[in-house]
């Protein structure tokens, strides 16, 4: 299963630009898979989008599905 | 000024069969707040002194600076010093004598944000914090106004319409709460100052939200409504997220006026008490007390490992998860160095809020084990 992964702001910082993880069945085993990838990502803020919609809860990843993870940003 | 002027100024847009002079007779009459007048907030006034919204306010209490100049296209040298608000009603006034700007010299508070939003058709969000940021989302959804909101950080921006319904009538309203329910803590995400940003980035940004305003105020195209815009000016990506609303929103933003009143979104924002360091001998005589758990945050292999007193092993990255093992009314974080523990401790406290006392043992385990040689007469005991 193939999942795209996207990264914005300060979570690329930490992670890069090409993360990617295998055989996960939804958000929540994505997201722990990141986190022991990437332990600073857990002390960020972020919301996660599959396919272009803000999730919000867990949700089933299908092969071919587009994560983005998008943390708040201040600054004007 | 003569419908002949009119018509010449705004000739341009006029002309175009789906603006036309009803659309310019919508921005004559619309009143926009932008709070703000910085990066963002400089060329959104600019063009929407331009297009002739016909009574503009801009609340700014900064003064302009030197390092401002690099992205605030409204100032110039002469200007560092003074008022931002002033300034720009100045400037833009000169751009466009016929419309009405109104500059409030003044910070955004509690006090005054509800008196002055509510004197507004539409809000335009260009601060730079995020306690401002949710008391205009706050009070923009208590007054039910449209929020234009726009942010950015280095590279990147974002964009999106808040509180309008969404205009196929099936999804509720949206508004910044929707997305990121509570403020992060001061700190967690870096501001401009800190993270710094590319000057022509808040140009593109603030020039997408002043499009998105003109296009709430006269009804064209597809605002971002229930729609987050994001932009990235290093490879000019553009990803268009939906949003929708989350049914506990509602229970984080204030009911009434008296309860916004009442909210601190200072305070909701600001940083956790510097974190509680303790020495070796007050971590010593902490343990003799009794009611602590001590945490080792380091990683399961490293060392020198540690059987002078009980403890639990909860290495940092996975210290969230796993806090409800901490039993005790105290805690102290160690590691190698207190550098760690530190971090450790800004989540527990985090977690923990006013429940338990948080400590972190500064200078991690290898100082306390070098203080323990230096007074072998010392028995610590673990309770």
């Amino acid at each position: 299963m193939s999942i795209k992964i996207i990264l914005f702001g300060k979570l690329a910082d930490i992670a890069g630009n090409s993360v990617s993880v295998t055989n996960v069945a939804d958000t929540d085993r994505l997201v722990d898979a990141l986190h022991k990838d990437y332990p600073a990502l857990a002390n960020t803020k972020y919301v996660i989008a599959v396919d272009k919609q803000v999730i919000k809860e867990n949700t089933v990843l299908n092969n071919n599905s587009t994560v983005a993870l998008l943390p708040p940003f201040s600054g004007g | 000024m003569s419908d002949q002027n009119i018509y010449e100024r705004y000739h341009r847009q006029i002309i175009l069969p789906e603006f036309g002079e009803e659309a310019q007779q919508k921005l004559l009459k619309a009143k926009v707040l932008v709070i703000g007048a910085g990066g963002l907030g400089c060329p959104a006034l600019q063009y929407l002194t331009a297009a002739g919204v016909g009574t503009i306010g801009i609340v700014d209490d900064d003064v302009v600076s030197l390092n401002n100049l690099h992205r605030q296209v409204l100032y110039s040298v002469n200007d560092i010093g003074l008022s931002k608000a002033e300034r720009a009603a100045n400037v833009l006034q000169q751009l466009n004598p016929e419309i009405k700007i109104i500059a409030y010299n003044e910070r955004l508070t509690t006090q005054n944000a509800l008196i002055l939003i509510e004197d507004y058709d539409i809000i335009f969000d260009g601060t730079d914090n995020f306690s401002t940021r949710y008391m205009i989302n706050d009070a923009c959804v208590l007054l039910n106004k449209p929020l234009v909101y726009g942010a950015i950080s280095q590279f990147e921006g974002q964009v999106s319409v808040f509180n309008p319904q969404p205009p196929n009538g099936s999804s509720e309203a949206v508004n910044y709460r929707d997305l990121f329910p509570n403020p992060p803590r001061d700190g967690e995400v870096l501001n401009c100052a800190e993270a710094g940003v590319l000057g022509v980035l808040p140009g593109i940004i603030g020039t997408m939200m002043a499009n998105e305003t003109i296009k709430l105020i006269t009804g064209i195209g597809e605002p971002l409504i229930n729609q987050l815009l994001t932009y990235n000016a290093l490879n000019n990506q553009v990803y268009i997220l939906n949003l929708s609303a989350r049914k506990e929103t509602r229970s984080l933003i204030p009911k009434n006026e008296n309860e916004f009143l009442k909210t601190d979104y200072e305070w909701l924002c600001a940083a956790p008490v510097q974190q509680n360091e303790i020495d070796s001998e007050a971590f010593n005589k902490m343990i003799e007390n009794g009611n602590v758990d001590v945490v080792d945050v380091r990683e399961l292999h490293e060392t020198p490992t540690v059987n002078e007193f009980d403890h639990i092993r909860i290495p940092l990255a996975q210290l969230a998860d796993n806090s409800s093992v901490i039993r005790s009314g105290n805690v102290i974080a160690f590691c190698q160095s207190g550098k760690r523990s530190l971090q450790a401790a800004k989540i527990l406290n985090g977690i923990f809020g006013d429940t338990k006392k948080v400590y972190s043992l500064r200078g991690g385990i290898l100082q306390w084990k070098q203080d323990q040689a230096k007074q072998p007469v010392r028995n610590v005991s673990s309770t």
